[in-house]
Order: C-alpha cells, then sequence, then structure tokens
C-alpha cells in the first residue's frame, strides 16, 4: 500500500533527497520564487519612485499608506479597471501576446540561479536553485537572447511607424549588445572552466569574486546589462522626445502595465545575474566558513541574505544611474557597443587565457595567489580602459589642456576681433 | 536521476515536443504573412532545442535557441519588417502550376524517402541516454566538456578553417555593403 510515510521517510538531511520529496521541493520553491519575484518587482517600481524622488529632492508617493507603501496596489487596481483600446488594423493575436513575451524570459532565467547553500531538511538535501541545469549558464544566455521578440513584436503588430521605430531600435541595440555580453561573460566560462552556476559561484568562493578577477569583464557586462533591460542611458527604444513611448505607444490599461512590470523583472534578473556572475552569488566574503559541508539552515538563511543584498545593491545601482545620466544618442549607442566594447572584450578574452594559460604553466594552483596575479592584470588594464575613455576631461581637468601660449594666441585673435570690429563701426 | 523512475515522463515530452515541432513547421510554410511565418519557425527551434535537451544534448539543445531563436530569426524579423512586403494577401511563393507540380513531387519524394527509411534496418525505437552524474558536472569543463575537448585538440584545424570562412564571409559582407553606398 503506498501510503505518504513511504515517500516522506526521514533521510540523511546531508544526502540526496527521494524522488517526491525532490518533486515537492522543486514545486515550493518555484511558487516561493514567483511570489518573492512578483512582490520584487512591485516594489521596485515604488522604490523607483521614491529613489528618485530622494535624488531629485522631491518626496515622491508618500500618500497611500504608510510612507506610500500601498501605492503598488493602488497603481495594479487603476491599470485593471481602465479600459483597454486595440487600435486599428494592429496584428491582434501578436499584440495581445507581445506583453506576455517580453515578461516571461525574464522570470524564466530564475530557474537556474542559485540562491542560498543547500538546506538541509529531515527528508533530504535540498538545493536552494529552481533547477541546477548542468547547462545553467547557457541557459541564462539562450533566455536573455529571446528576450527581445515581445519588444520588436509589439512595436510591429500596434501598426504605428512611432511604435515600429522603436522595435526596430531595440532589436538592432539587443543584437548589439548581446554579443559584447557574451564575449565579457567566456572570461569567467575560462575561470570557472564550467558552465554550471553553481560551479561558478563555487570557484569565486575558492579564488575570491570575479569582480576583482575580471573587472573589464564586469564592467563590460555591467554597461550591456543596461542596454539589454533598455535602461537609462540606453532606452533609446522608448525615447519619448523621438517616439512618443516606442515600442508600447497604442498599449493601454494592464497591457501597458506588462511593460513597466517586464522592464523591473528584466533590471531584478540581471543584477541577479551581476552578482551570480562577478560577485559571488550567495558566497558570503571573507570566509570560508559558508562554502562547504556539513549544510545548517543557518548557513542557508545568512547566504541566501547574502545574495538577497547583493542584488539589492545593484537594483539600487540601475535606479541611481537612471537618475544620473542623460540618454545617449542612437549613434553614440551602435558606435559604443560595436566600436569600443565589443573590441575591447575581445582583446580582453585573448590578455585573461593567456594569463591563464601562463599561470596554470607555472604552477601557480588555483587560490589567492592565482587571484592576486589577475588581479594585478586587471589593475593595469581598468588604468588604460578609463584613461583612454576618459580623453582628459577628468584625470587631466579641462583647465590644464591649454598651456600659456595657446592662451596668449587666443586671446590675440578676440582682441583682433574686438578692433577689426570698432574699425567697422 | 529522473530517468530510472520516470521513462513514461521522458517518452511523453519527446512525442509532446515532436508534434509541435511538425505542426509549426506546416503551419510555418503556409502563413502568408511573412512576420507570422518567421514566429512559427521560431516555435519550431524551440521545440527542437526542447528535443534535443531531452536526448542528452544539453548543449545543442541551448545553442539552438541562442544561435537560432535568439540571434538568427531576431535578424530575419528585423529584415522583413524593414522591407514591408505588402499586404499577405499579394504575396505568393510558388508561381504556375509547374512550380506547384515540382513542388508536390518532391514533397512526394520526401515521404517516400522516409517511408522506405522506417522499413529499412534501422532501428527507429527512441532511447535516451542517461543524464550526466553529478561528478561528471562538477569535473573541469563540465557537460560541455565532452564537445570542446576533440574541438579543439582533435579537430582544432577544421576549427580554425571555418572560422575563417566565416570571416571571410564578413569581409564579404562589409565589401558589397561600401559598394552600394558609392
Amino acid at each position: 500500500m503506498i501510503t505518504p510515510d513511504l515517500f516522506l521517510q526521514v533521510a540523511n538531511p546531508q544526502g540526496d533527497p527521494s524522488l517526491v520529496v525532490f518533486v515537492i521541493g522543486t514545486v515550493v520553491k518555484m511558487v516561493a520564487i514567483f511570489t518573492i519575484y512578483m512582490v520584487g518587482v512591485a516594489y521596485t517600481t515604488f522604490a523607483e519612485r521614491r529613489v528618485s524622488a530622494w535624488i531629485q529632492d522631491r518626496h515622491g508617493p508618500n500618500r497611500v499608506g504608510p510612507q506610500g507603501i500601498l501605492q503598488v496596489a493602488a497603481d495594479g487596481i487603476k491599470n485593471i479597471m481602465k479600459e483597454e483600446t486595440y487600435p486599428n488594423f494592429a496584428s491582434k493575436a501578436i499584440f495581445i501576446l507581445a506583453p506576455g513575451l517580453v515578461f516571461v524570459p525574464a522570470m524564466i532565467t530564475w530557474a537556474v540561479i542559485p540562491f542560498g547553500s543547500p538546506l538541509p531538511t529531515p527528508w533530504g538535501r535540498i538545493d536552494l536553485v529552481v533547477a541546477d541545469l548542468p547547462v545553467g549558464f547557457l541557459f541564462t544566455l539562450a533566455i536573455s537572447s529571446i528576450g527581445v521578440y515581445g519588444i520588436v513584436l509589439a512595436g510591429w503588430s500596434s501598426n504605428n511607424k512611432y511604435a515600429l521605430l522603436g522595435g526596430l531600435r531595440a532589436s538592432a541595440q539587443m543584437v548589439s549588445y548581446e554579443i559584447a555580453m557574451g564575449m565579457s561573460t567566456v572570461c569567467v566560462l575560462l575561470l570557472a572552466g564550467n558552465v554550471s552556476l553553481n560551479q561558478v559561484v563555487a570557484q569565486q568562493s575558492q579564488m575570491g569574486w570575479n569582480a576583482f578577477l575580471l573587472t573589464v569583464a564586469a564592467f563590460v557586462f555591467l554597461i550591456s546589462a543596461f542596454a539589454e533591460t533598455n535602461r537609462v542611458p540606453f532606452d533609446l527604444p522608448e525615447a519619448e522626445s523621438e517616439l512618443i513611448a516606442g515600442y508600447h505607444t497604442e498599449y493601454s490599461a494592464m497591457k501597458f502595465s506588462m511593460f513597466p512590470i517586464a522592464e523591473y523583472a528584466n533590471m531584478i534578473t540581471a543584477s541577479a545575474l551581476m552578482a551570480t556572475l562577478f560577485f559571488g552569488g550567495w558566497d558570503i566574503p571573507f570566509t570560508q566558513w559558508d562554502n562547504a559541508g556539513p549544510w545548517t539552515v543557518l548557513k542557508s538563511v545568512l547566504t541566501f541574505g547574502a545574495f538577497a543584498s547583493k542584488v539589492l545593491f545593484f537594483i539600487f545601482f540601475y535606479i541611481w544611474i537612471r537618475w544620473t545620466l542623460p540618454r545617449f544618442r542612437y549613434d553614440q549607442l551602435m558606435s559604443l557597443g560595436w566600436k569600443l566594447l565589443l573590441p575591447m572584450t575581445l582583446i580582453y578574452v585573448v590578455i585573461v587565457a593567456t594569463a591563464v594559460l601562463a599561470l596554470d604553466m607555472a604552477g601557480v594552483t588555483r587560490g589567492p595567489l592565482f587571484g592576486g596575479a589577475l588581479f594585478a592584470i586587471n589593475v593595469v588594464l581598468m588604468g588604460v580602459i578609463l584613461f583612454i575613455l576618459d580623453r582628459g576631461r577628468l584625470i587631466s581637468p579641462a583647465h590644464s589642456r591649454l598651456d600659456a601660449s595657446g592662451v596668449d594666441q587666443l586671446r590675440s585673435v578676440s582682441r583682433d576681433r574686438i578692433k577689426l570690429a570698432r574699425k567697422g563701426t | 536521476m529522473a530517468n530510472e523512475f520516470f521513462p513514461l515522463f521522458y517518452t511523453f515530452h519527446f512525442y509532446l515536443f515532436g508534434l509541435v515541432a511538425l505542426v509549426g513547421a506546416i503551419v510555418f510554410i503556409t502563413r502568408k504573412s511573412p512576420v507570422a511565418a518567421a514566429l512559427w519557425l521560431v516555435v519550431v527551434m524551440a521545440a527542437l532545442a526542447a528535443l534535443y535537451v531531452l536526448l542528452g544534448a544539453e548543449f545543442v539543445g541551448m545553442m539552438q535557441i541562442l544561435v537560432y531563436a535568439g540571434a538568427i530569426m531576431v535578424v530575419f524579423l528585423f529584415v522583413v519588417m524593414l522591407l514591408n512586403l505588402g499586404h499577405p494577401s499579394e504575396l505568393n511563393d510558388i508561381r504556375g502550376k509547374w512550380g506547384r507540380l515540382a513542388a508536390g513531387l518532391i514533397g512526394l519524394a520526401l515521404v517516400a524517402e522516409l517511408m522506405a527509411l522506417s522499413r529499412s534496418a534501422v532501428t527507429l525505437s527512441v532511447t535516451l541516454p542517461a543524464r550526466p552524474p553529478a561528478d561528471v558536472i562538477a569535473s573541469p569543463g563540465g557537460v560541455i566538456g565532452s564537445i570542446a575537448d576533440p574541438l579543439f585538440n582533435e579537430y582544432l584545424l577544421a576549427f580554425e578553417l571555418t572560422s575563417i570562412l566565416l570571416l571571410v564571409a564578413i569581409i564579404g559582407a562589409v565589401v558589397l555593403a561600401k559598394k552600394r553606398s558609392a
């Protein structure tokens, strides 16, 4: 006779769980992540408004509930109650499908992101990742590459020139920056030697965070992540001064609301990827205590806290950048992606591969010394890159670029002009 | 792990995605609107990727989505939207009765080939490989090591020649683009 006891029998908390526990655990993790993620997305929209208000010295939404925390619910109700409109001659099926297609890829990526050390339960060990795919890393790349469909189709199906232009801009932009993003993550693979995200986290706890070992790659990944999520300074697809609202011009009510929701969902996912690939994932810095068994509940809670605080920092960083920088021009965006980031990352991959090979051949074990050597290389490279990018604006200030003779020359020119003007009168 | 417990689960999904791929392909070739056709092709590619994953070729499955669904089809859509080919009712690929006749004959030949294959000695039953064990996943190289090792050691010359071929294509594209603008 089959009873629940048969499946849920007490097992070694450090060992593999039975199949039934594995399935139940996975379902629980899916529900938990979905809930946390949706609440997180809702409150990121709220955080954006409050942080922008703080940066611009305003109050922001603070009337609905204490400190305005119920504003999110009010917005949701408003959007659901509004009338839905459909533009004439729009391709209706795709028009309805597009808002969902924008949101779903951002959500699926969470399936492979590890968010804590394994949790021991009386029924066996539960890994704190929904699906620990052996190709988890490639999965994130693949899913992020299909994220562009929603935006392109929204633009195309609206039967509106501005929407179509927004959609085309989005597809060109996302395809361009995907290449730089993929090339920057190649360096992570070179170090980790594996495409499982758990192994990437393990490598970082052993050698130090990739943000220090591969600073240039982290820098490129950060820029590309901004472009991939269509956030300022790369929000060209919805540049309101040129394209009204870009690809979602024709959308209304909840279907319109899905686009901002998707934008914030993408932002959280990109933050989580940034944290996992370059900032150690759930690794707690400066300690090795959290990286090895025996696993305890306390370790799971603390590592989840470490992961969450890293993700929250990057969400804040996104908002911070949005209210600090102006928008790029479209040709600047393209030349940054193709003429600067791509060649830079290609050269960087060669440098990192050479360094890793040289260190391996010199017999340096993968540990702090290995990390230190890579860090030294990166400090030098970062200095060179920032010096080139700077073009003498910050490191050598503007006033020092003209020497004394140059200033005299300019003054004499203006003096001559004044004389000429006086003669003319 | 799941393979020993859930053979039915795997077999069911294998046939499910096979059906999705077939239906998607049929709908894809019968659409007159180029955008709709392109989207159905994306469905076919996603279903194929799922089949690869079910057959234990996870790397190939991910590459299928990353390269075909994520890059090539996006560029296709981009071009189709820019060309703006006009109303779907004016578009027809097969012109005249000879075109239709040739298409029908080629289709019949392919079906006959499939029938001949199904009667031959080749076994067509689906055998699902086991999932890689945990120690393979954690080893250096992981599950893609078995592809990377021969590619960059044994077949390095062929690999480099292929990349030079791609480079030639890129340079050709640049040259063509320059000629038109001059």
